[in-house]
């Protein structure tokens, strides 16, 4: 059934990387019947070996290598190796992911014309609209079974929305239920239902929540047209004297260098390694690295807003119980300036296990105010705080040239400074948390200051022009007809709404795209 | 291995024990009340002084020394590994004591805060705080103590055991919050 290609089989489609852009696109393209070759960093993990234990979770899903941060944001002083939570594992980061499914909104796509020029910040329009995504939405959706459409009831709330829909309504918003999630309320296509485990991000042992590695992958290699290599590393992608890219350079399990000949490369390994591997790709004929004569290539990078509001009431909450990210206030994704900022966000159920809630409450804090939060864990609300960030230059994926990784290869140093915008709505978020919380009665209301970033977005972005951005409407390269970039970091600008549901709608467009401009031989 | 540890080493090694408090939760998950921590590092005096160095870092004032004393043997692992980790944590002990006049441990606990607070932003000060925050909290006994339930899948999640156990607070409507 699964198939093998030789090394010098120069007809297959390489796709690096196998999270939510990668493995959606290796299992469309085979559906269409071309031969795909699946390159994975990672080693294969399943629902059995998925632990509901936050520290070994991490060391088993996390991407640990070296990366090396820098620029004013707090991570790069509490977690200076750790700028992403970010996944290196078969399915990628659609193993740890919360599930949240949301379109962005039509003027999200236009963020220049919408919200004019802001001071600091590259934005632009992306070069596709809602209308050209919404059939691959609807696409998406039903393929993740994401509830609140196709007919798919909500999953019923747990403790933690009780609290935040209470508060929600108290303060008068209008718009909270328990999400549009890619988490199964009724068993569906082969997967079951939410038990509600709590341990969402340590990976689903349901095989509830929608991950590449129990659905897009396994059907891609039933198609016959699929080869998964997991634990091969991609050091570099090469080309020919014509210019196009022909070969992709990877280390694999032993370590060992193997070479995979390739008639289209499609780059799907996160925003922080795709640009990496472009910059790490540079050759006489591309000194500056591959598809990057703009410039652009690891520039404008984003990771959401960020934020968290914890509260402690009188009585138990018990919010670890069940699913993790089930709740939605969505008030404040509208684009209303005069809040005091451009673009909106979204506050979602959000809690951590103790252990986690340690870790990340205050990271380097301590002292009694500290161990009083955790001494009130039982009773403790939180939620997430999720919006725009503004594409700004300087904030970018670089090569670090101090600090090279087990292969030898300069690793990814991260840039980056929040922008007056990002800080304005991160005050404005945390102000309207804290106004939920107390309505439904906190003693007390804690900020938690942003996470190792999970969105990491736009850093090879799309534009009409080839001269501002690094791919097409269809991610494909403006410099390299046959290199397209297939993940997070094609977003022109980020939106409020979780990246997933997006970087899945977009695959499985660019895999018809592909797939036709191979038929007419273009590629 | 063992028969070569000799007279000298074994002194400087210690051991650190406790008693569960009576009616703790803890209880119930240990086999006695009693509990004792080999040290391979540390004499019974650094041991005892880390901590409660640690109990001033992270105060629970009603979590039981057993629970710190996590922290402790992780300190001690790591100091077993490398020397130089040992050598930064005595010397933090060493510092915690001549800042009190020769024993930190003797000094009443806001005196000794007073020491740990000029302490923070050290290396060692760091070095426990980091340990720390990661030992003391990820585990059963802690779990127990914060009445953190972890670990669902093999007892079916909580689809049954309480994830809408919540009854102080209005319930929902059906189109904000469906029927499981």
């Amino acid at each position: 059934m699964a198939k093998t290609f030789e090394l010098d089989d120069d007809s297959v489609v390489v796709v690096i990387g196998s999270g939510a852009g990668g493995g959606t696109l290796a299992n469309e393209l085979c559906q269409q019947g071309v031969s795909v070759v699946l390159l994975e960093a990672g080693a294969m993990q399943s629902t059995t070996s998925f632990t509901n234990d936050e520290w070994d979770s991490f060391g088993q899903l996390a991407w640990l290598d070296a990366r090396t941060t820098s620029g004013s944001w707090r991570i790069a002083k509490d977690f200076a190796g750790l700028p992403a939570w970010i996944c290196k594992t078969v399915g990628g980061s659609t193993t740890h992911w919360a599930g949240a499914s949301l379109r962005l909104q039509q003027h999200e796509f236009n963020a220049l014309s919408h919200y004019g020029a802001v001071d600091g910040a590259n934005l632009l329009d992306w070069p596709i609209g809602l209308e050209d995504l919404a059939p691959y939405y609807s696409r998406a959706e039903d393929k993740m079974g994401v509830t609140r459409t196709h007919g798919i009831p909500g999953l019923p709330g747990n403790n933690n929305f009780k609290v935040m829909h209470s508060g929600a309504k108290k303060l008068g918003y209008k718009h909270c239920h328990t999400g549009r999630m890619a988490i199964n309320s009724r068993p569906r296509k082969n997967r079951a239902s939410c038990q509600q485990l709590g341990f969402c991000f340590q990976g689903c042992k349901m095989g509830a929540k929608w991950s590449t590695l129990y659905t897009e992958i396994p059907d891609a290699l039933a198609s016959g047209n699929l080869e998964l290599r997991p634990e091969s590393h991609v050091l570099q992608i090469e080309h020919g004297k014509d210019g196009k890219v022909n070969a992709v350079v990877y280390a694999d399990k032993d370590g060992k260098q193997q070479r995979q000949k390739a008639r289209v490369v499609c780059v799907a390994g996160n925003s922080i390694e795709s640009p990496r591997m472009l910059l790490n790709s540079a050759s006489g004929m591309y000194p500056d690295g591959l598809a990057n004569s703009s410039g652009q290539v690891g520039k404008n990078y984003m990771r959401h807003m960020t934020g968290s509001v914890y509260a402690t009431f009188d009585k138990p909450v018990h919010m670890w119980r069940g699913t993790t990210m089930a709740g939605i206030i969505s008030d404040e994704s509208k684009h209303d300036p005069s809040r005091g900022f451009v673009g909106g966000y979204e506050m979602e159920t959000l809690s951590l296990g103790l252990p986690f809630m340690a870790a990340f409450l205050n990271p380097g804090g301590w002292g009694r105010e500290f161990s009083e939060a955790l001494d009130n864990y039982a009773n403790m609300a939180g939620m997430w705080l999720v919006g725009e960030d503004m594409p700004q230059e300087k904030n970018r994926i670089t090569l670090d040239p101090d600090s090279k990784d087990q292969h030898g290869l300069p690793v990814a140093n991260v840039y980056f400074d929040d922008h007056p915008n990002d800080l304005a709505m991160r005050e404005h978020a945390y102000t309207q948390g804290t106004a939920v919380y107390e309505a439904a009665g906190a003693n007390k209301v804690y900020r938690t200051p942003p996470y190792p970033s999970t969105h990491n977005l736009g850093t090879c972005r799309m534009s009409a022009a080839a001269k501002d951005g690094v791919c097409n409407g269809l991610g494909q390269s403006h410099d390299i007809d046959n290199l397209f970039i297939s993940d997070g970091s094609q977003f022109t600008t980020g939106g409020a709404e979780n990246p997933t549901l997006t970087i899945v709608s977009l695959a499985i467009r660019q895999a018809e795209s592909i797939a036709k401009l191979m038929q007419e031989k273009a590629i | 291995m063992q028969d070569r540890i000799n007279r000298r080493q074994f002194l400087k090694t210690g051991t650190l024990v406790g008693t569960l408090a009576v009616g703790s939760p803890l209880a119930l998950l240990a086999p006695s009340r009693a509990w004792a921590l080999e040290m391979e590092s540390f004499n019974k005096a650094t041991g005892q002084t880390l901590l409660q160095f640690c109990r001033h870092i992270f105060p629970h004032d009603t979590m039981d020394d057993a629970v710190y004393a996590l922290v402790i043997k992780d300190l001690d692992s790591a100091a077993t590994a490398d020397p130089a980790i040992k050598e930064l944590l005595q010397s933090g002990v060493d510092s915690l004591n001549q800042k009190a006049g020769g024993d930190w441990l003797g000094l009443d606990a806001e005196q000794q805060f007073a020491i740990v607070e000029a302490e923070s932003g050290t290396a060692y000060f760091e070095k426990v705080r980091s340990t720390a925050v990661v030992s003391l909290y990820n585990n059963p006994l802690a779990f127990a103590h914060f009445g953190y339930e972890g670990e669902s899948f093999s007892q079916g999640g909580y689809l049954h055991r309480g994830f809408q156990s919540l009854d102080w607070l209005e319930t929902p409507p059906a189109d904000a919050s469906p029927a499981a």
